[in-house]
């Protein structure tokens, strides 16, 4: 006996070796089977929670990263959303228009302006990535405005608070539309003109894009309505509109290319003359 | 004495984190990752009770293992690099090697890399060696041994460097 704890004592380090060792092939050997690790692993209170605030503040890090992708994301969804949904069962007359008449361009705001009277953006894309003029530009809210002058790596917008611009717009519920302009007094509102008298309408009703131009693609959403009044002459309503977007926050917005615009185009002015 | 064993268990936390949280994400060339926290089983005093050390190793490794969901590799490779820590410092020292006498601080740099070297190229193999788990795969142990080693090296030099200087 006296022997036996001698023996432990002197080699007291070889055999608490021997134990570690012999634990830790426990848990190696645990882990090379499936779902046996049942003591080491990272799943607990101390690991996850160091691991949750190293990602907390590793994050940000992404955040640029994770923008752009999640802005190609949308710009994918969009191209399948404002493309029309039945056209996988249609026949395809012409391969190159497969993918639809829509194309999202996505661009980042590199500055925004909507204190002036006549307000214009410029986003980060131009001729080099085929914009053009009269290109409408959207936010993942609601619409912005409409390509204006484009350069070889910019591109100005003309913003939808600006009293040159135009938009024809209409009520959610019903077809009836209108003109989209903005009287300079609030960057959030809008006014809505040209919607007859015969339309009904509601405070908080939706305002979408038409469609009728070759701009925008039909029921994009503008904003809702905030009050409305007829006009002097009692025949149409003048409707202020508050505006999805925050126009004073905007940085990734898209900008949607109509493939068909020309074709429109010159058809209206043919008929026209 | 106290103030160095506070100074243990810093150094013990500190490499742990920067091991879990910055150096197993660096997969170097694919796989390659230096495993830097075997600096605190390097420089672990020498004249220090044998079985603390174990211990000390043991938990070191299983800390590693609980952040790396890797079993318990880690901690076999670390208590081995502990109980022959010995031998490395004996081999590589020669005869001004002394249980009380050498001093990290004061011994020169050729001597030092031969120590660092045994020691991390033993803990690699091990740590490989249970982490593939096949003999028949020999050859590729010893390359990842042999390439993960050179990083750790090189930044326990680094870090040893530094370390140095602020005294």
């Amino acid at each position: 006996m006296q022997q036996i704890i001698n023996f432990i004592l002197r080699n007291k380090v070889f055999l608490l070796y021997l134990t570690l060792l012999f634990v830790s092939l426990v848990f190696t050997i645990q882990s090379h089977s499936y779902h046996k690790s049942k003591f080491v692993n990272s799943a607990n209170f101390i690991s996850g929670g160091i691991y949750n605030s190293a990602n907390n503040i590793d994050e940000y890090f992404h955040l640029k990263n994770q923008n752009i992708l999640l802005q190609e994301e949308n710009n994918y969804l969009k191209s399948i959303l404002y493309n029309s949904s039945d056209s996988l069962s249609k026949a395809f007359n012409d391969t190159t228009r497969y993918g639809g008449n829509y194309r999202f361009i996505p661009a980042v705001v590199i500055k925004n302006s909507y204190s002036a009277t006549d307000n214009v953006l410029l986003v980060n894309r131009g001729k080099k990535d085929s914009l053009k003029e009269d290109l409408g530009v959207i936010t993942s809210k609601g619409i912005l405005g409409i390509i204006d002058k484009t350069s070889k790596n910019y591109a100005t917008v003309l913003s939808i608070l600006n009293t040159n611009s135009r938009i024809s717009a209409k009520l959610k519920n019903t077809n009836h539309f209108g003109s989209l302009q903005w009287n300079t007094k609030s960057p959030n509102v809008v006014q809505l003109k040209e919607i007859p008298k015969i339309a009904p309408l509601k405070e908080g009703d939706t305002i979408l894009t038409s469609g009728l131009s070759a701009i925008f693609p039909k029921n994009i959403p503008i904003g809702s309505i905030q009050s409305y009044e007829l006009d002097e002459a009692e025949n149409f309503y003048n409707i202020e509109v508050k505006l999805f977007n925050d126009m004073t926050n905007i940085e990734h917005v898209y900008v949607i290319e109509n493939r068909d615009k020309e074709e429109i185009d010159s058809l209206l002015n043919n008929r026209n003359e | 004495m106290n103030s160095s064993i506070l100074g243990h268990i810093a150094r013990f936390i500190l490499l742990v984190l920067l091991q879990v949280l910055v150096l197993n994400h660096i997969n170097f060339l694919g796989h390659i990752n230096p495993y830097l926290y075997v600096l605190f089983i390097l420089l672990y005093p020498i004249n220090g009770n044998r079985s603390v050390f174990l211990l000390v190793s043991f938990l070191l490794g299983i800390t590693i293992d609980m952040f790396s969901d890797s079993g318990g590799v880690h901690a076999a490779a670390c208590i081995t690099a502990a109980i022959l820590r010995p031998v490395a410092l004996k081999s590589s020292f020669g005869t001004s090697y002394d249980y009380q006498t050498v001093k990290f601080k004061s011994i020169d740099f050729g001597s030092m890399l031969v120590y660092m070297s045994l020691v991390v190229f033993l803990h690699h193999f091990i740590l490989f060696f249970l982490e593939v788990f096949n003999i028949s795969s020999i050859i590729l142990i010893l390359k990842k041994a042999f390439f993960s080693s050179i990083f750790t090296i090189i930044l326990c030099v680094g870090f040893n460097i530094i370390f140095r200087k602020r005294n």
